[in-house]
């Protein structure tokens, strides 16, 4: 395996006596799509609220590119090329989804405070939001405010946000969360576009898709990483299977 | 497909609300700009120096537009800096310096350094704290300016005269200071236009709708809102600075709580997040105010009720309701 990329050391997080993240650790290479599952309230979100700065860990590192990003704040680790999406949608609804997008470009294209000039009329960010648009299919719905988007659409319009903040490692929580049949599908495939260009941690309940696109899948339990392994070991794994994988009959229906 | 149709109706709808509000706003200052001269027909004197003061609250409602439409900071402490702006004056011009670009420069820089220190401290908090700690530093500073006994304390000061600009006293007549009012109603409305549609205001609108999101790409919201926080402030100061030339007297009046509920109240009314909204709110509110003290001396048993019925029931204030009542003529 290449030098990590991105490399989490002995994470920890409690509230109060609740360990939500209890000594996590693994490692991300350059291009590589690692998996984390897990069942509900394992922590994986918790996890990621770490990873990007969100939250303060107890105790533990992050290091992205050899450098320690610990203690680092959330908008520090971004321009560092740490990027991030959300389990429950997060985008400015009043905004076209263009300007969405533009305001990630904005955020590493020299100051932003600059107080005359109208920031809509940018060319240089508009064509650079316009190609994140493209990249995950939005390009049609530029103008439209991002509020009256479809939920497919929002969180594709979430992909293009962090891939508009030109990420080196992107960490992706339940991009599908709540996409209907079709709408899953698109997503899907622009995680197969994504795959390889970044290091990505993805989170996700569908197993056909982690699966089908994960390099290496962490399964994670009660806050504890309980196995690491190509999809297949993870497939194979009985201690996985007993904690996590029996119980995907019942989860299923939840 | 029918979500294209909304969009559709959405870009649309807001493209005819900016509209609307900038022809509002071309009428209100052509019409201001006549005012002197219609005045003629009336108590000419008793009316420029009303609209005088209306146009000088609509600054200083403008400038809270500019944190509370656009960055969600309620601040009721607003007449803080109204206060700083006309002490300033009052202050230097009682020593003899009534030059307006030296008294506007200092009540510039006491604002600026005001807000960066308060502001500083309050936008650590938020919600109904950040609107207690404004109004704790608000009071601080009036009594403050109680305590002042050489500048007359509780009881305020007289000017000795009007500010005199580059030597003139451009301000000495009442349609001198009418037009310069204006003229800085106009210019602040101008500037803080730029400012929301500028990649500062952009940042700044977006902490106000999401700020974890503008956090996860990149922005640190709280330097803007501080920034955004000292521009107002000063923005205020220079209607407190016109207040104290419009009146001749200062006093720590100016800066109660009472007169920040007022800027906060003609700012809804006009219709927050607009910036025409609160420079027509503020005038409104002032003439609806004058109008019922005329009426009757109990007037603040209808004024009263009818803001909250304002608040309440119109939503978006006069833009909000001026919007609807275009958007059904128009279909
Ligand atoms: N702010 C908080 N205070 C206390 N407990 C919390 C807090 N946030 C999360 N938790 C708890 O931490 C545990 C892990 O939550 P987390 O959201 O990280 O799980 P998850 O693996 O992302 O779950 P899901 O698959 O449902 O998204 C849960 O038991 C949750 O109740
Ligand atoms: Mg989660």
């Amino acid at each position: 395996m290449a030098e990590a990329l991105l490399s989490v050391d002995g994470l920890c997080k409690a509230y109060g006596a609740l360990t939500v993240s209890d000594n996590v650790s693994f490692e991300v290479a350059p291009g590589e799509l690692h998996a984390l599952i897990g069942p509900n309230g394992a922590g994986k979100t918790t996890l990621i609220h770490q990873l990007s700065g969100l939250l303060r860990s107890d105790s533990g590192h992050v290091r992205l590119g050899g450098e320690d990003i610990t203690r680092l704040p959330m908008a520090e680790r971004v321009h560092r090329g740490l990027a991030r999406s959300f389990q429950i949608t997060s985008i400015l609804p009043g905004f076209s989804a263009l300007e969405n997008v533009a305001l990630a470009a904005q955020a590493r294209s020299g100051s932003s405070f600059r107080f005359f000039a109208n920031a809509a009329r940018e060319d240089d960010l508009n064509a650079q939001a316009m190609e994140s648009l493209r990249t995950v299919g939005l390009q049609g719905r530029a103008s439209t405010p991002a509020g009256v988007l479809s939920h497919g659409e929002k969180r594709l319009l979430e992909l293009a946000i962090a891939l508009a903040t030109a990420p080196k490692a992107l960490l992706l929580d339940e991009p599908l969360a709540g996409t209907g049949k079709e709408e899953s599908q698109s997503v899907t495939a622009t995680l197969r576009q994504l795959k390889g260009r970044f290091a990505i941690v993805l989170i996700e309940h569908d197993m056909e898709a982690v699966f089908a696109l994960a390099d290496r899948v962490s399964v994670l339990v009660y806050g504890k990483i309980i196995a690491t392994g190509t999809p297949e070991q993870i497939r194979n794994d009985p201690a996985v299977r007993e904690a996590y994988l029996g119980e995907e009959g019942e989860a299923a229906h939840a | 497909m029918s979500a294209a149709g909304t969009d559709i109706a959405v870009t649309a709808k807001a493209r005819q609300a900016v509209g609307g509000r900038e022809r509002a706003i071309i009428a209100t200052f052509v019409l201001l700009a006549l005012a002197p001269i219609a005045a003629q027909a009336g108590p000419q004197g008793y009316i420029i120096d009303l609209i005088t003061r209306m146009m000088i609250f609509a600054i200083a409602a403008l400038s809270l537009d500019l944190i509370l439409g656009y960055g969600a900071m309620v601040s009721f402490g607003h007449a803080a800096f109204i206060g700083l702006g006309a002490y300033a004056v009052g202050i230097l011009a009682s020593h003899g310096v009534t030059d307006f670009v030296v008294q506007l420069a200092a009540a510039l820089a006491a604002a600026a350094v005001f807000a960066f220190v308060t502001g500083a401290l309050s936008l650590r908090t938020k919600g109904v704290y950040f609107i207690m700690i404004t109004l704790a530093f608000s009071q601080m500073l009036f009594f403050f300016g109680v305590s002042l006994s050489a500048y007359g304390g509780d009881d305020g000061l007289s000017l000795p005269e009007r500010s005199r600009l580059f030597g003139l006293p451009l301000f000495s007549s009442d349609k001198g200071l009418f037009y310069a009012t204006l003229a800085c109603l106009i210019g602040c409305y101008l500037l803080c236009r730029a400012i929301v549609a500028s990649r500062f205001g952009r940042v700044l609108r977006g902490a106000r709708e999401n700020p974890v999101r503008m956090t996860a790409i990149g922005f640190s919201p709280y330097r803007f809102q501080l920034v955004a926080y000292v521009i107002s402030g000063m923005m205020a100061a220079l209607a407190g600075a016109l207040l104290a030339n419009q009146t001749g007297f200062v006093s720590p009046a100016y800066m109660s709580w009472q007169r920040s509920g007022e800027l906060l109240a003609m700012t809804i009314f006009g219709g927050v997040g607009t910036l025409v909204g609160p420079i027509i709110g503020a005038m409104a509110f002032l003439a609806l105010e004058e109008w019922l003290a005329g009426l009757t001396e109990h007037w603040k048993m209808i004024f009263g009720p009818l803001l909250v019925c304002v608040v309440l029931f119109a939503r978006g204030g006069i833009m909000g309701l001026a919007a609807r009542i275009g958007g059904k003529r128009d279909g």
